[in-house]
């Protein structure tokens, strides 16, 4: 499958970056691969209650989250007999006919009290009965009408696959643009469909490694500053930063522990790249490794316990997993030439990582029980791969002939999508499911 | 190896006359301008990405009395040490340069020097900050161990953000695995 589709910025995230000063490229999704298999779906347009003109559209933002997912293949609205607003209103054999196996019906109404309520139904088109039926209110802090779309499509993707949906979270990327003296790096917010990107930092140096809290608050990230590295943890609310920690040498790498206590990192200014966790309160450091080999790339375990790294202290980098109070370190890598920035997923069972072997730089899935690696990407420049919340998805870098763009790929390796921009972009990090 | 020399070689010609002239510029017709310690990057004159920090720190540093014939003046001209992939080892070559210049900053302890350490797009970022940061240290083994005093040197890395050429071939890439040594 080629380009099934483009996602286009509206006009409202336009004028919110302008301003603040920055004309600002938006992230195009492009579909490779899915359909195969893709379960038809009947999203009936929306009725719309609220005898006002909505900000977003609701049943289009369903029904791309459920296309772009390569699961669900939605049918055309022209395909449709009738379009029921109401459960009492469906004929299941009007859907039988057009052979779509699940049927969304639902309206946007009034909330009392202010904003608006997404309510819907989804059938199960041949077993003719109901699966789930929700009433999704908008909320100002979470994004309104087009997140509460996404948590309907959310409801809907789970109901279906049994796996919870990712619609509703978002990712952070670096762009780059310009040259020399008009280089400027970004660290941009968006919703994880690209809609409505956010400048949190802008810099003329490099900036890398943005990592969320747990709390989905806070972004940590690595920063140039005076021909210096810094970790900075950067409050989204507020848009205030804090420097965690800028000790001579590098400051790298930042992971979180899942409470959020603690950030674990590579600092050099005791000699080589060794391991320290850095209390986020009050920047307390404790050093984990210690050796004269590079340590970097730490990631905390979901459950607290463990923390991968990258290490070449066998001579090429190779990932290995420690106690997250430090001590002994055993490798759990070996495919390939080297293997570097492991990941867990949310289960901790599994470990996302680039592979690299003659083929290049892959993204691959290392099972912790079988001990096998899937290969789920072509390489050959592939980085920073990071698990979405959900653990069915993965987002990584690519680089390709105009520079860097995202690229998220099923665990199964069997959906791709692409997502560019003029300009290089890189350094994704997928957030933790809002709460 | 062979492919790192090569490399060296076409950078340093076109790069010397841009240091020559800038010299001239900078010394503002000064008489002596080939007996001023030259202090201009040896890098193509036409990098698309410019090091960020490098751009607002380079000065030429202090002029320094020099005997009238120097025969590390050409050595000292590359200011830019090439390496192997993964790998922060000083070849022959890069060895000379680097112990060129500290034998520089050992006749003149007022010179301070910035070694910053770059590598190619190969390999995960945060592995290659450390990369570059590994091999600027190698440079700055060399010259303490000739006994120049820590407090002229320091190190910073940029891993594979600041490249001089942005191509993804065998030769981009060996210009792009590098220390560059930087006057202050």
């Amino acid at each position: 499958m080629n380009t099934m589709m483009s996602f286009k910025l509206s006009l409202i995230t336009a004028i919110a970056l302008l301003v603040s000063g920055v004309a600002h490229a938006e992230l195009r999704i492009r579909i490779d691969g899915g359909a195969v298999g893709a379960k038809p779906i009947a999203i009936v347009p929306f009725v719309n209650n609220t005898g006002a003109a909505l900000d977003s559209d609701v049943t289009q933002v369903i029904a791309d989250d459920l296309q772009r997912s390569g699961l669900f293949e939605p049918l055309p609205e022209n395909a449709m007999i009738a379009k029921p607003a109401q459960p009492q209103d469906v004929k299941f054999q009007n859907w039988r006919a057009v052979q779509v196996d699940h049927l969304v019906i639902g309206s946007v109404n009034v909330r009392p009290g202010g904003g608006q309520v997404v309510r819907f139904h989804l059938f199960d088109v041949y077993k003719a009965e109901q699966l789930i039926a929700y009433d999704v209110p908008t909320d100002a802090q979470s994004g309104g009408l087009r997140s509460a779309a996404h948590r309907v499509a959310d409801y809907i993707y789970e109901a279906v696959t049994g796996t919870p949906g990712v619609f509703d979270t978002q990712i952070a990327y670096v762009t780059v643009d310009g040259a020399g003296d008009n280089r400027r790096f970004r660290l941009i917010v968006a919703d994880a469909d690209g809609f409505g990107p956010k400048t949190v930092v802008t810099s003329r140096e490099p900036l890398l490694s943005p990592a969320w809290s747990p709390d989905f608050r806070r972004l940590a990230y690595v920063a140039f500053e005076d021909g210096q590295t810094a970790i900075y943890v950067h409050e989204l609310a507020t848009g205030q930063a804090q420097q965690l920690v800028r000790k001579p040498g590098l400051n790298g790498a930042p992971s979180w522990s899942p409470d959020g206590r603690y950030i674990a990192a590579a600092l050099s200014y005791q000699g080589s790249p060794d391991i320290y966790r850095i209390a986020v309160g009050s920047k307390q450091l404790k050093r984990l490794t210690d050796s004269g080999a590079i340590e970097t790339e730490p990631d905390w375990s979901p459950d607290g316990r463990k923390i991968l790294f990258t290490s070449d202290r066998g001579g090429k980098p190779q990932i290995y997993e420690m106690s997250s109070d430090g001590g002994r370190a055993t490798r759990v890598s070996f495919e390939g030439k080297s293997n570097s920035r492991g990941r867990y997923s949310a289960d901790g069972k599994r470990i996302a990582l680039v592979n690299y072997d003659d083929q290049g730089y892959r993204i691959g899935v290392l099972d912790l029980d079988t001990r096998q690696t899937n290969i789920l990407s072509n390489g050959p420049l592939d980085e920073s791969p990071s698990f979405a919340p959900n653990g069915a998805v993965l987002i990584y870098a690519r680089q390709t002939s105009g520079g860097g763009e995202l690229a998220t790929v099923t665990s199964d390796g069997r959906v791709r999508q692409r997502l560019s921009q003029s300009g290089s972009v890189r350094e994704p990090a997928w957030s933790p499911f809002l709460k | 190896m062979t492919t790192s020399m090569i490399s060296l070689q076409r950078i340093a010609k076109p790069a010397l006359v841009a240091a020559f002239a800038a010299t001239l510029v900078a010394c503002g017709g000064n008489d002596e301008p080939l007996e001023q310690p030259a202090t201009q990057e040896t890098r193509p004159a036409d990098s698309g990405f410019g090091t960020g920090s490098a751009n607002t720190n380079r000065q030429p540093a202090t002029p320094q009395p020099q005997p009238p014939v120097d025969p590390d003046a050409a050595l000292r001209d590359k200011r830019t040490l090439y390496f192997a992939f993964d790998s922060a080892e000083l070849d022959a070559e890069s060895m000379k340069i680097a112990k060129a210049h500290g034998r520089y900053l050992l006749a003149n302890p007022g010179v301070r020097l910035r070694l910053e350490g770059h590598t190619d797009e190969r390999g995960t970022r945060e592995y290659n900050i450390a990369l570059g940061e590994r091999r600027a240290k190698a440079v700055e083994r060399v010259m303490l161990l000739q006994g120049v005093s820590k407090s002229q040197l320091t190190t910073i890395s940029y891993g594979e953000e600041n490249p001089v050429d942005l191509g993804h071939t065998e030769s981009a890439w060996a210009k792009n695995r590098r220390v560059e040594i930087q006057y202050r």
